[in-house]
């Protein structure tokens, strides 16, 4: 089983191995600077579940989270 | 060309500050408009330094220079046509690796640039050392450290950019590097590229003069990675054999490095900047929790989230309505007071009735609304500056996108409650234009505060006072079920295609400056004015000459009373033109009439209804005195001789159908066409046909209400 970032619990940390998908949805992530080999660190959900807040590289960042699922982790 | 003034253009994340800077830079001297056929603003302004006019344009905030998004392509497609002679990169100095991945791309652009290390103090105060030299060394651009809400840095900004401007000479600084095997593509493909063998024989000239003004090198980095946007412009000129060529580089790198070329590509800009800061910055404290982080453990708790959301809207709806009803009301007496005088002090005629009802009624028609736009603006300027609005829609996003909307669309759908056109003004906070686009679309369902005395009166008239309520509530909920069903189903047939991203930054919070809001609120209520404000006071004059002409019968005599003269109305004649299509609703010809009078503003079906039924205290109705609603309803009731029925479905029929012409003109102006006004009026137009019939039929079919 590959493990994304949608399977970090609040508080994890991770390091990106790849990023699928296509098209704008990875180009935007990408550009946000979630590049393979960058750490982050699952900060919350949101109250109702989804999206999800990450920290990387001093900033935040949210996303929902079938975009999350895009991120591999090593 | 030499042109007279120094250009200047802004570039920067969003966050970065750089409204700030343009604020600072430019100060009042400001003009928005829209970049044409896009919902892209676009801001300039001018500013005098040392004798020198600069006019500076304010790019769309972007993260980079993709294809994907109209602010991205906007955003290049200015510094690639207007050719600024400067530009002007505004960072966020404690988000250095981020903000550098759009530097590296505005330079292979080969604009003369400026980087501007913005809000360097926060930067300071979480120990965030940077090497301001050094920077400038790496990237052979000028840095300058600023805080733009201090006004910090503004003038080395401008000395810069004149400096620039005299010394010519290495302006673009040193290029950043791919890895080799990139390197290598680009150099053969650039070769390649000079051949004309790789040219089309008949070359189109837009696509020659678009590849002429843009560097080789850019050129070919964006067909590599597949651009929409520059493969398109450029297919007149560039021949097939080329884009085979790229194809097959594509191919190569994909083997090689076992990763696409999109892909690689952004990997080695950020590799190349984390390089720089690695090099020029110290952070001291990596691990230490901000003071937005605490503030977001409150603030997006899974406890508390919800409940600081909504208790936040309910204070932005009360600034917008309850603070903006004394304002509206005084400007309501302003109105009434001219129109007075003007009875008083005019003959009687037609040249007193236009200025009165036509064009006073119509120039009050429009500022009316000014208290509304200004308080809420105000409050979105605040929520937006200080870094709540992107949590908002953190907090809302996963109901909102279950209808296919965006978190953010919950703030303009809650201001259409209280009226459409502040509501339509709301989704500019809306980036992506097909989400935007579609919150506008069913806005309008959200029952409006003008809409209110309608149920009111008809509700008072025709059902018994405990189930008012409830009545009430099933109008305010069918408009909400309507508004969720439509937004998906235009999502999906109207609109369709690809999910936005959601990928959105969380901005640290900050103290948003005075000027920078007070400048948002004037900027927007000055838009409605210009835009939207003739075009209302245009459809004000026509109604106003739909219902008063003809003066005079057929034999030249005045019309007996004013109920008969609105029944012989070119607007009466068009009730009864209708009457065919509503009376399958249980309309009768006069319900029509008061249907297009509602055009004009809906609370208005109110009062046509009642001169046309010659209810004597249609003024006092205004006043919302109980005992007068109740003696205007007995009437009402009396006269129309509507069943329970027919009321709810006047309700549910007045609930739908088209918005008021205010609320179209200020579509019209933020759609920037006529094309999406036209479709809102016809689908409401439909859509209030279509349920009304259903329950008038069911109701006759229960007997219910009947």
């Amino acid at each position: 089983m590959k493990r994304t970032l949608k399977d970090l619990n609040p508080g994890e940390i991770g390091r990106i191995k790849s990023v699928t998908g296509h098209g704008i949805i990875r180009r935007r992530i990408v550009d946000m600077g979630l590049v393979p080999g960058v750490e982050l660190t699952m900060e919350r959900y949101a109250p109702l579940g989804n999206p999800v807040e990450v920290k990387s590289q001093g900033f935040h960042l949210s996303l929902r989270k079938n975009e999350a699922e895009t991120i591999i982790l090593e | 060309m030499k042109r007279k003034n120094l250009v200047i253009a802004l570039a920067g994340n969003p966050n970065s500050g750089k409204t700030t800077i343009f604020n600072a830079l430019t100060g009042a001297r400001q003009h928005v408009g829209n970049y044409p056929g896009v919902t892209v603003e676009k801001k300039e302004g001018l500013v005098k330094y040392k004798g020198q006019e600069i006019n500076v344009i304010d790019l769309p905030g972007t993260y980079g220079l993709s294809a994907y998004s109209p602010d991205e392509v906007v955003a290049r497609q200015v510094i690639i046509e207007e050719k600024p002679d400067v530009l002007i990169n505004v960072v966020d100095a404690s988000n250095l690796e981020r903000n550098l991945y759009l530097t590296v791309q505005l330079k292979e652009l080969e604009v003369p640039m400026i980087l501007v290390l913005n809000m360097a103090d926060i930067a300071e105060k979480n120990e965030i050392k940077i090497d301001y030299n050094l920077l400038s060394q790496l990237l052979g651009i000028p840095v300058i450290r600023a805080v733009g809400s201090k006004n910090e840095g503004i003038d080395e900004i401008l000395a810069a950019a004149l400096n620039i401007r005299s010394t010519p000479a290495n302006i673009t600084g040193r290029q950043m590097r791919y890895r080799q095997d990139i390197e290598d593509e680009l150099a053969q493909l650039q070769e390649q590229l000079s051949n004309p063998a790789m040219h089309e024989a008949a070359a189109v000239s837009e696509a020659e003069t678009y590849i002429n003004s843009i560097p080789p090198r850019w050129l070919i980095v964006k067909l590599l990675e597949n651009d929409q946007e520059v493969t398109r412009r450029t297919s007149g000129m560039i021949s097939q054999v080329f884009m085979e060529r790229i194809a097959h580089s594509q191919q190569r790198m994909n083997n090689h490095l076992g990763n696409d070329t999109e892909m690689a590509l952004v990997e080695d800009r950020y590799a190349f900047i984390r390089g720089i800061c690695r090099e020029v910055c110290i952070r001291n404290n990596v691990n230490k929790a901000t003071i937005t982080e605490k503030i977001d453990d409150i603030l997006l708790n899974r406890v508390l989230g919800i409940p600081i959301f909504l208790g936040l809207m309910w204070l932005l709806f009360q600034l917008t309505f309850t603070l903006g009803a004394p304002p509206m009301d005084w400007i309501d007496g302003g109105v009434t007071f001219l129109g007075d005088w003007l009875n008083g002090h005019m003959a009687d005629g037609m040249l007193r009735s236009l200025l009165v009802d036509g064009i006073v009624g119509g120039v009050g028609g429009v500022i009316i609304f000014m208290p509304n736009i200004l308080l809420l603006f105000l409050g979105i300027a605040f929520l937006e500056s200080t870094g709540y609005m992107a949590r908002a829609a953190f907090v809302m996003d996963q109901v909102m996108h279950k209808a296919g909307l965006h978190g953010k669309s919950f703030v303009p759908m809650l201001i259409g409650f209280g009226c459409s056109v502040p509501a339509l003004m709301a989704t500019r906070t809306l980036e992506n234009p097909r989400d935007r686009l579609v919150t506008m679309l069913v806005t309008p369902l959200m029952s409006c505060g003008a809409r209110l005395p309608v149920y009111s009166l008809l509700i008072a008239a025709f059902f018994p006072s405990q189930m008012g309520g409830n009545i009430l509530f099933s109008i305010y909920l069918i408009g909400i079920i309507l508004a969720i069903v439509m937004a998906k189903v235009f999502r999906t047939w109207l609109l369709p295609g690809e999910t936005e991203p959601f990928v959105m930054e969380l901005p640290i919070y900050r103290w948003p400056t005075l000027k920078s809001i007070l400048i948002h609120m004037w900027e927007r209520t000055w838009l409605y004015m210009k835009k939207a404000g003739t075009i209302i006071l245009a459809v004000s004059i026509v109604m106003w000459g739909l219902f008063t002409y003809p003066i005079v019968d057929e034999h030249g005599q005045e019309y007996e009373s004013p109920t008969v003269q609105l029944e012989n109305s070119y607007a009466g004649q068009l009730g009864r033109i209708i009457s065919p299509v509503v009376s399958p609703l249980g309309f009768d010809w006069k319900t029509g009439v008061a249907l297009v009078a509602g055009f004009g503003a809906k609370e208005v079906v109110v009062s046509t209804l009642g001169t046309l039924y010659s209810i004597e205290d249609e003024e006092a109705l205004s006043e919302e005195e109980e005992s007068s609603v109740q003696g205007f309803a007995e009437k009402a009731r009396e006269q129309s001789g509507y069943s329970p029925l027919v009321a709810y479905v006047l309700m549910i029929f007045t609930l739908i159908y088209v918005p008021c012409m205010a609320a179209i003109a200020v579509m019209k102006r933020e759609t920037n066409s006529w094309k999406w006004p036209a479709f809102t009026i016809a689908y409401t137009l439909v859509l209030a046909w279509t349920v009304s019939f259903l329950v008038y039929r069911g109701g006759l079919l229960l007997g219910i209400g009947v």
